[in-house]
């Protein structure tokens, strides 16, 4: 066994954005959002991803913009310290580090600091010192509350920092920082109705003594003359049917923004009772809103993974999508055609996730159907999909009622458009089977598409693009072409052989082989103990190998040509998953709570590479994605991801990868391509004049200039500046103008002559 | 095809269709095109509220195919009551193409869109038969019941010629392509050649050993014929040899032999088949078809494409394409004794026993293109269109307007959450009854949402009444069955207590519980049909020996489905 030292696990993008509040800079340009252990900065008007904020080295829990300085932001993280940023260069400023035992939990603002520990969520307000050095350690805390609530946004500040609000369960209560002093208001446990009154969310207002508080039963609570313990007064409105999961004031103060799972946001007009806005179908349920200080963008965070930029007049402007990794039915696939990760995306849609980029590309709405944003309620969801080898077609299954008796599911096949770039539903089989369809496949080869269901009642289908002699038309939708099944037992899993010569269908403890052009079936493979799992043939030289697992811990090889087993070993594979460029299978499997990876050819037992402990879960879900440029290495080890790269995603739903020494060695040296001579203050400006006048400056000093070719040099030199520099950190054309024209001219170097002397 | 792949309630329709088609596969209702594949939403236009999606689901019974909808293209029949029974129509082949009607004592010449007859033949002393024209359109002959034959001309009264010789009535005469030479069969057992301008008998011959009842010249070669006759015989003749050089065993008796224009292919009708001769292979039969249920009377050929089409007794016209499958039926009064078809297929004359002449006419684009233009005249066309072709000059700065999105009744108040509405105009008289498949994608819609129940409570008896009703008509159509089984399983549950104080509704439970009784006796009677078909299918299935290697359990499941 190979030992490994220079493959690695790591996280690869899409890390959520959705976990804080968005922050939206002063003068609406930015949008600022944590993702992972980065703090990442968009733009507004094209939503690109321009930067992002590295330095931390855990999970960031909470980002603000500095009161004092509106171009810093300050970031706190898991790793226990508070960092001050310049986020529109992205130059780390400070960094203080907080004690708080473990770490930092929710950040607010203020000149100090909140934070809460994870154990028992207290509230603490820390003084970060004023120093002008880099690194400061904040020791100057104070206990505001030992218990609230593990919900960030149950705390709030109120009137530019005079007090915190604070909630937890149902009590509220505010904290006078000037008078050191709490008063906590709480509700009856149940209302007459019987609605549940706990706190969910805290709002206040930006100039008035109002505190605004969102309940799980979707009332919303205006509290007022909370500086008396006894007379203070509340009222309530109410329009979400379930829990109001966020509330934002404008900065003036004038509107109350509030979300909930409906995906509406509500706008609340400011004292005059009920009068409000709405904005339906923004998507996942809304987790965040957050406001601009001129009031001009809003910004909305939901629960799929997604920012969305609402201008005042309430007109999205702008979506910034991750990707969505909540509930994840579908395998991990690649799209032929634009090598981007497909898996489900939104509720009902098919999600293309470009992993070279970290972008999403866009979503396929398979299901067609409102979805209507409600707790509880049995919707369809895309549970299969599948591409066949050119990205020409897609087959997806969608289902509904997995809980309740009556499944309804329905198998579409998709044509890809030429002319729309895009998929468009071809046919709808509504009743493909009479039970669930357990797995699905396209044929490999390039002439004849063909689809194979396999379903729980007993049966597989083998679905062809039927021409129908009877009517003429130009109709080219699937039709049923073979239904098989053996000895009435379910089937498991189906596969194509690589030139979908051979179908292999594994009915429990059999596997069946079966001819797609004469749907004969050939022979059967067994090996007693367990159901068939997983199910793969080798590739290219390994073609006459049949791969199985079962769920008795056995991965078997089976060679076609004999019908014997080849050799078999003892592993509780739980993915398996070829490599559709190598002959190489990559198996996962998981054993006392932690997953070893290993790779190797069917052709001989030993594998490539082993990596133990890849992580702590479960791994059902991996594919292998094609790289743009092959990597040439030869060490033995790292081979098998020369040409493609092995992306998994464990029960938690963290997508990872593996990376090579080689490959981080490139990235860095075209990462220090960018760095520039320290010494100087380096600006574009710097570039393009400062070398010109040392040029100049070369030039003159030189006694005797050479020949023509100099100039020529010299010109190519300042147009190649002028070209390579960014359009707009370019000097004004005037300036540019007679440098450009200059360098172009031949300099006298003979024995000058005054112009005017012939004149004379 | 597979009987093992049907769910249950499928079962109805697939054994309906094995009676039909035995060999169709029954994946034909399970899938349906969508029609408007609509584009991905992209990001951008997520904010729109998707409408209702009607699933079309594809009518069982008959498909539509090319063929099928050009021969609908027919008006409603026009009825031309003759004397007797109409025993010949056929075709003038010049252009106005008049049809000679035969029935009875007389010779009706129709004009193509005339119902009164242009011209009539009447100096028959008794039944007329077979009467034909001439390659020119100028001449008609016709035989009679007391065995002569005459000849008019097409504008004359009286006849120019009469051959006598046969001893019994002439059923079928015509002239040969030549034009001078008629050939006549009778019931004498002979059929003779006769010179039209002397008038004299050329040849007699004697082969047929009962009554010639079918002719049909050869068009190609002058000397060429063809007879059948009801000693179930078809024997094409050559005048050359002077006897019969071709027979075919129809093995009923022929009413009808007819030629291609080819004349490499012969039709024979008798009994209740229909057969085709293949004539180049020496009289091989090529296909026997039995589609109708009757003796099959007539046989003719479309103009265009050459499709069959037959008449019998049963009172249907089929329709056959070019591989002999029936794609259309026409559907008479009475018995059918002669149909005509007229050159480009403008006009379909079908002749009955209680002498009706029932005429089909084309329907042509002509009249439809009338009426849309006579409705686009008006001002509200002009105003849809106003600014609509307007072209940007190059520099024009264009905005957009963002295009409105145009949603039915239900759809607007599904999406403002009007549940119980939206049920009630889904169940409006119109949708309901001409459209079922949108109520019932409307009740598939609510119960999606889980909001079924709370639509469907609370209704006085003059909307549950409708419900039931709707229930009633469409419960066991297999492609609504499902979700009107859960609102029949909710309106019990609903009011189960209050069921008692309407007596209109109370019987409608009744009715609706007597026919769902009815249904389950039914499929159980399906069930035990589809238990004996296995068997039979088990025991036609040729066993195959377990080969040498043992280690294999072939079963005989995918075997039988191969198949």
């Amino acid at each position: 066994m190979v030992e490994t030292s220079d493959i690695r696990v790591v996280r690869c993008g899409g890390s959520k954005v959705n976990l804080t509040p968005p922050i939206i800079s002063s003068d609406s340009r930015f949008v600022l959002c944590t993702s992972g252990d980065l703090v990442k900065v968009y733009s507004t008007r094209t939503e690109e991803w321009l930067h992002s904020l590295q330095g931390h080295t855990n999970q960031v829990t909470g980002i603000t913009l500095n009161p004092a300085n509106h171009l810093q932001v300050y970031s706190c993280s898991v790793d226990g310290t508070v960092k001050l940023w310049d986020f529109i260069d992205g130059i780390l400023i400070k960094v203080q580090l907080v004690e708080v035992h473990e770490t930092v939990e929710i950040f607010l603002s203020s000149g100090l600091c909140v934070s809460a520990c994870p154990e028992c969520f207290q509230l603490v307000s820390v003084h970060l010192p004023k120093s002008a050095e880099q690194e400061v350690e904040a020791k100057e805390m104070s206990a505001v509350s030992s218990h609230i609530s593990k919900n960030p946004s149950c705390t709030a500040f109120g009137r530019g920092g005079e007090y915190i609000a604070f909630a937890r369960h149902l009590q509220l209560n505010v904290y006078f920082f000037r008078k050191q002093k709490t008063y906590s208001f709480s509700l009856k446990a149940t209302d007459k109705k019987g609605a549940k009154n706990a706190f969910t969310c805290i709002a206040c207002h930006p100039t008035d003594d109002c505190i605004a508080t969102g309940h799980e039963d979707g009332k919303i609570r205006l509290w007022r003359n909370f500086i008396h313990k006894k007379e203070y007064t509340y009222s309530t409105q109410h329009w979400h049917h379930n829990a109001v999961n966020t509330l934002c004031f404008t900065p003036e103060g004038t509107h109350l923004l509030s979300g909930g799972i409906e995906s509406v946001l509500v706008q609340w007009q400011y004292g005059a009772g009920n009068r409000k806005e709405f904005l339906p179908r923004l998507g996942g349920s809304i987790l965040h809103i957050s406001a601009s200080s001129d009031g001009q963008l809003f910004c909305t965070s939901h629960s799929d993974n997604k920012i969305t930029v609402i201008e005042s007049s309430f007109k999205v402007c702008g979506v910034i999508q991750g990707l969505v990794k909540d509930a994840v039915l579908t395998d991990l696939m690649i799209d032929p055609r634009s090598k981007a990760l497909v898996l489900n995306g939104k509720p009902g849609h098919l999600q293309f996730y470009s992993l070279l980029r970290d972008k999403h590309l866009y979503n396929l709405d398979i299901v067609q159907q409102e979805y209507i944003y409600e707790a509880g309620l049995d919707q369809f969801e895309v549970v299969k999909a599948a591409f066949d080898i050119k990205g020409s077609w897609l087959a997806t299954v969608e289902e509904r009622g997995k809980k309740s008796s009556d499944l309804e599911f329905f198998l579409k096949l998709w044509a890809f458009d030429e002319r729309t770039q895009s998929f468009v539903l071809n046919t709808t089989i509504t009743a493909a089977h009479t039970d669930r369809i357990i797995s699905m496949c396209f044929s490999s080869s390039e002439e004849t598409t063909m689809l194979v269901t396999a379903a729980e009642d007993s049966q597989f289908k083998a679905w062809c693009q039927g021409a129908d002699a009877d009517t003429q038309q130009d109709q080219n939708f699937w039709s049923c072409d073979f239904v098989g099944s053996y000895h009435k037992l379910n089937p498991t899993n189906c596969s194509f052989s690589a030139d979908s010569s051979l179908l292999a269908v594994s009915f429990q403890e059999v596997i069946t082989i079966w001819s797609p052009d004469t749907w004969e079936m050939l022979t059967t493979l067994c090996q007693p103990p367990g159901v068939i799992r997983d199910l793969c043939f080798g590739r290219l030289s390994c073609s006459k190998y049949l791969l199985g697992t079962t769920t008795k811990n056995l991965l078997c090889c089976w060679n076609l040509l004999t019908c014997e087993l080849e050799w078999s070993t003892s592993v509780d594979v739980s993915k398996l998953q070829p490599d559709p460029f190598s002959e190489n299978v990559a198996a996962f499997s998981y054993q006392s709570k932690h997953t070893d990876l290993f790779v190797f050819k069917p052709s001989e037992p030993r594998p490539l590479f082993t990596n133990k402990n890849v992580c702590s879960e479960k791994v059902h879900r991996a594919v292998f994605v094609p790289r743009e440029e092959p990597l040439n290495s030869c060490d033995e080890s790292t081979q098998w991801l020369n040409r493609s790269q092995l992306y998994f995603l464990t029960q938690n739903m963290d997508l990872l990868t593996f990376s090579t020494a080689t490959e981080e060695d490139r990235m860095l040296s075209s990462s220090k391509q960018l760095v520039i001579d320290d010494s100087v203050a380096v600006t574009p400006f710097y570039l393009l004049l400062g070398k010109h006048r040392q040029q100049q400056q070369k030039l003159n000093t030189q006694s005797h200039p050479v020949s023509d070719k100099p100039q020529q040099t010299q010109g190519s030199v300042t147009i190649k500046e002028l070209l390579h520099t960014p359009a707009h950190v370019l000097p004004a054309a005037s300036v540019l103008c007679s440098m450009f024209v200059n360098s172009f001219l031949i300099s006298n170097t003979g024995v000058q002559q005054d112009p005017l002397s012939w004149l004379t | 095809m597979c009987l093992f792949c049907v769910p249950m309630p499928y079962i109805r329709c697939v054994v309906w269709i094995m009676s039909v088609w035995m060999w169709k596969s029954p994946e034909v209702l399970l899938y349906c095109r969508c029609s408007e594949g609509r584009e991905p939403v992209f990001i951008s236009d997520m904010a729109s509220f998707k409408p209702t999606k009607v699933q079309f689901l594809p009518k069982l019974g008959e498909k539509v195919t090319e063929d099928t909808l050009y021969w609908k293209n027919y008006k409603s029949p026009v009825q031309i009551k003759e004397f007797g029974a109409v025993t010949k129509i056929d075709f003038s082949p010049l252009a106005p193409h008049n049809y000679a009607v035969t029935a009875s004592t007389r010779i009706h010449v129709y004009g193509l869109h005339s119902q009164e007859p242009i011209r009539s033949f009447t100096r028959f002393r008794d039944t007329a038969y077979g009467g034909s024209f001439r390659g020119d359109g100028k001449l008609l002959v016709a035989g009679s019941e007391e065995g002569l034959i005459r000849l008019f001309d097409i504008s004359g009264r009286v006849a120019l010629r009469q051959f006598t010789g046969h001893s019994k009535a002439v059923h079928v005469t015509s002239f040969l392509s030549d034009g001078f030479r008629v050939v006549s069969g009778s019931d004498d057992l002979t059929f003779r050649v006769w010179d039209v301008p002397s008038a004299v008998e050329l040849s007699s011959i004697t082969e047929h050993t009962d009554y010639i009842r079918a002719l049909a010249p050869s068009k190609l070669n002058p000397d060429l014929f063809v007879t059948g006759s009801y000693d179930h015989t078809v024997k094409v003749f050559d005048m050359r040899s002077g006897s019969s050089v071709m027979t075919m065993q129809h093995g009923h008796p022929v009413e009808c032999v007819l030629l291609y224009p080819s004349e490499a292919l012969l039709v024979s009708t008798g009994g209740r088949y229909v057969k085709i001769w293949d004539l180049l292979k020496g009289g091989q039969e090529l296909v026997s078809l039995k589609n109708h249920h009757k003796t099959v009377t007539c046989a003719c050929l479309s103009s265009v494409g050459n499709k069959l089409l037959t008449g019998s007794l049963d009172r249907h016209v089929k329709v056959y394409n070019s591989s002999y499958k029936v794609v259309h039926n026409f559907d008479c009064d009475a018995s059918i004794l002669s149909m005509a078809v007229a050159p480009d297929d403008e006009v379909v004359a079908v002749g009955m026993t209680n002498g009706v002449l029932s005429v089909r006419h084309r329907k042509h684009k002509k009249d439809k293109e009338t009426l849309t233009s006579r409705r686009r005249r008006g001002p509200s066309y002009r105003v849809f269109v106003k600014g609509k072709n307007f072209v940007p000059r190059q520099d024009d700065f264009l905005v957009s307007k963002p295009v409105k999105q145009y949603l039915r009744k239900y759809d607007k108040q599904l999406k403002s959450f009007e549940v119980s509405k939206a049920l009630d105009t889904a169940l409006q008289t119109w949708t309901r009854t001409s459209k079922p498949e949108v109520t019932v994608a409307v009740i598939i819609e609510l119960n999606r949402r889980g909001t079924l129940k709370n639509a469907l409570a609370g209704r006085n008896e003059e909307s549950l009444t409708k419900i039931l009703n709707f229930l009633l008509k469409h419960i066991f159509d297999p492609r609504f069955s499902r979700p009107l089984l859960t609102v029949g399983d909710i309106v019990l549950d609903l009011y189960r207590q209050v069921l008692h104080q309407s007596p209109v509704v109370e019987r409608q439970l009744q009715r609706l519980m007597e026919v769902l009784g009815r249904e389950a006796e039914l499929q159980q009677e399906l069930l035990q049909v589809l238990g004996i078909l296995d068997t039979l299918f088990a025991s036609l299935t040729p066993r195959k020996e377990v080969a040498a290697l043992a280690a294999l359990p072939v079963d005989q499941g995918p075997q039988l489905q191969a198949a």
